[in-house]
């Protein structure tokens, strides 16, 4: 019952609403903040194997997604969303970072970008963690609108699923995690794929490969 | 101070509509006869499309209908929650279906031309020729740091980027005096009249009860970072199907990307020119309008049969 999603606060991000959700509202030390994966949306209650966290468990609804608002337009990519979790990383303080696939991504961006905000990011599997790979690929325009009916934006899983992720570039923010961050590990890799992108973060010194139960375990005990 | 300032050669377009792009509002600007075989014009970032009324003017009087769009957040045009390239492309390709289903010429200025080599590379059936206004992205210049002091440098980049977007909610532009305005945009075009600079102002800015302020979304800042590498859209340039006439300007400015001449001619598609002026900066055609436009037109004359002679 407690584990239960309790209340939803919405945040501004410039034009959009975001819903970030409280799905433990309170325990001990630092919030994880579980971001979702592509075309998802938070879970209802803390999922079982985040469950031992021992602190409170917040999820974010990107852009797009869930119970935030469905922009006009679309334009979406993955340092956009690294700024929604900035919009969640100000209203919440320090957190450590849960990401599946998609939400992977991002919590790598927004540990390399917010190091002193991020205490910890584990990167999962889940859907869009591939992204459009690590280089284009032949350019294609829309030229009919899409059906646009609430979330998921389709916008967001048309453009989101072929957004370049070069490896070289994910590195720089690992690094960055790793240089500036306080922790001696920053960043933990629990997915199980590893795309070019991860596989290259996956090899960075002092990035942990390990099971999702020891990243958790790992992070909850650094203050 | 009256709102409406002239320029010698500057019309106002001669029709103005919107299309829906999307779900945002496009304003769309155009200039000559309605029937003369078409030709779209694309700005350059933080640009709009009334900086094209000398230009396109020109353009018109050779025989053109001359089209032109504020990109999303730019001009007359509505606001975005988000601002792509991949949108951009997308708006593009509204506009000129608005226009017509065949073939057309574009002519891009710095980003524009950037969109329109993308918006060529995917839609090869749209596009007859290509006029690049020294729009052909450059190599990246970072400076030479140690490893170290580079992930500080990005660091930062990204903390203020980030730290703008917490602001985005209750951002505006600053208002100013039309003179305010145009010594700030002065400060990027360093060789335009004053008077120039003015006109500019009154059509790109609007009057707001507390002064003069640019029309652009002030979610949109200047600066980025992100995966995309200049080289990808310059490898797109060898395979295009339409020739290019790539026109560049050599004065080092902020907002210039700094191609050389020589980088770029290897690089262009058969039929292609490249032409550079020494003494002009990063926004030829609103330096040097005449002469842009005569060689745009002499181009598209020898290269799209369309044409009017």
């Amino acid at each position: 019952m407690s584990d239960r999603r309790h209340a939803t606060v919405m945040l501004r991000h410039d034009k959009v609403e975001l819903a970030l959700h409280a799905l433990r509202p309170d325990g001990e030390g630092r919030p994880l903040l579980h971001l979702h994966g592509l075309g998802e949306q938070s879970p209802t209650a803390v999922p079982r194997h985040l469950a031992p966290w021992p602190g409170a468990v917040w999820a974010l609804d990107f852009t797009g997604h869930g119970a935030s608002s469905v922009p006009a337009g679309g334009g979406y990519y993955c340092e956009l969303l690294m700024a929604d979790v900035d919009t969640a990383l100000a209203h919440l303080g320090p957190v450590t970072l849960y990401g599946r696939g998609l939400g992977a991504y991002v919590a790598l961006l927004a540990a390399g970008a917010r190091p002193e905000l991020v205490r910890g990011a584990v990167l999962d599997d889940g859907p869009g963690l591939t992204g459009g790979g690590p280089e284009p690929t032949t350019p294609f325009v829309l030229g009919a609108p899409l059906p646009v009916a609430g979330a998921p934006d389709p916008y967001a899983l048309f453009e989101l699923s072929h957004d370049v992720r070069p490896p070289d570039y994910a590195v720089t923010y690992a690094r960055q995690a790793a240089t500036l961050s306080s922790l001696d590990t920053a960043l933990a890799v629990a997915a199980v794929v590893r795309p070019p992108w991860l596989a290259a973060v996956a090899a960075e010194p002092g990035v942990l490969t390990v099971p999702l139960a020891t990243c958790t375990d790992m992070f909850a005990k650094v203050t | 101070m009256p709102d409406v300032v002239s320029f010698p050669g500057a019309r106002a377009p001669d029709r103005c509509r919107t299309v829906d792009s999307h779900g945002i509002r496009i304003a769309v600007h155009e200039w000559g006869d309605a029937d003369a075989p078409p030709l779209v014009l694309a700005h350059g970032g933080f640009d709009f499309a009334r900086t094209f009324d000398v230009f396109a003017p020109l353009l018109a009087e050779g025989g053109w209908r001359v089209v032109a769009w504020d990109q999303r957040g730019h001009g007359d045009s509505g606001y975005a929650a988000m601002y792509a390239w991949e949108a951009d492309v997308r708006d593009a390709l509204t506009v000129v279906n608005s226009v017509t289903s065949g073939p057309l010429p574009i002519v891009g200025h710095s980003k524009g031309g950037a969109v329109s080599l993308q918006f060529a590379a995917s839609l090869p059936h749209r596009v007859s020729a290509l006029v690049n206004l020294d729009g052909l992205p450059g190599r990246r210049t970072m400076p030479d740091v140690p490893d170290h002091e580079r992930t500080k440098l990005l660091a930062s980049e990204l903390a203020a980027w980030l730290d703008f977007r917490r602001r985005t909610v209750t951002n505006q532009r600053r208002a100013d005096t039309i003179e305010g305005l145009a010594e700030r945009r002065g400060a990027m075009n360093p060789r335009l009249s004053t008077e120039w600079l003015r006109y500019l102002v009154t059509v790109g800015a609007r009057h707001d009860p507390d002064g003069w302020r640019w029309k652009i979304d002030p979610s949109l800042r200047m600066g980025g970072f992100g995966p995309w590498r200049p080289e990808w859209a310059m490898s797109r340039l060898p395979g295009l199907g339409a020739p290019v006439l790539a026109v560049l300007g050599l004065q080092p400015e902020r907002m210039g990307w700094g191609n050389a001449a020589e980088e770029v001619a290897g690089m262009l598609p058969a039929g292609s020119h490249t032409v550079s002026y020494d003494d002009v900066g990063h926004f030829v055609h609103i330096e040097q309008p005449h002469r842009v436009a005569a060689l745009a037109l002499d181009f598209l004359a020898d290269h799209v049969a369309e044409a009017r002679p």
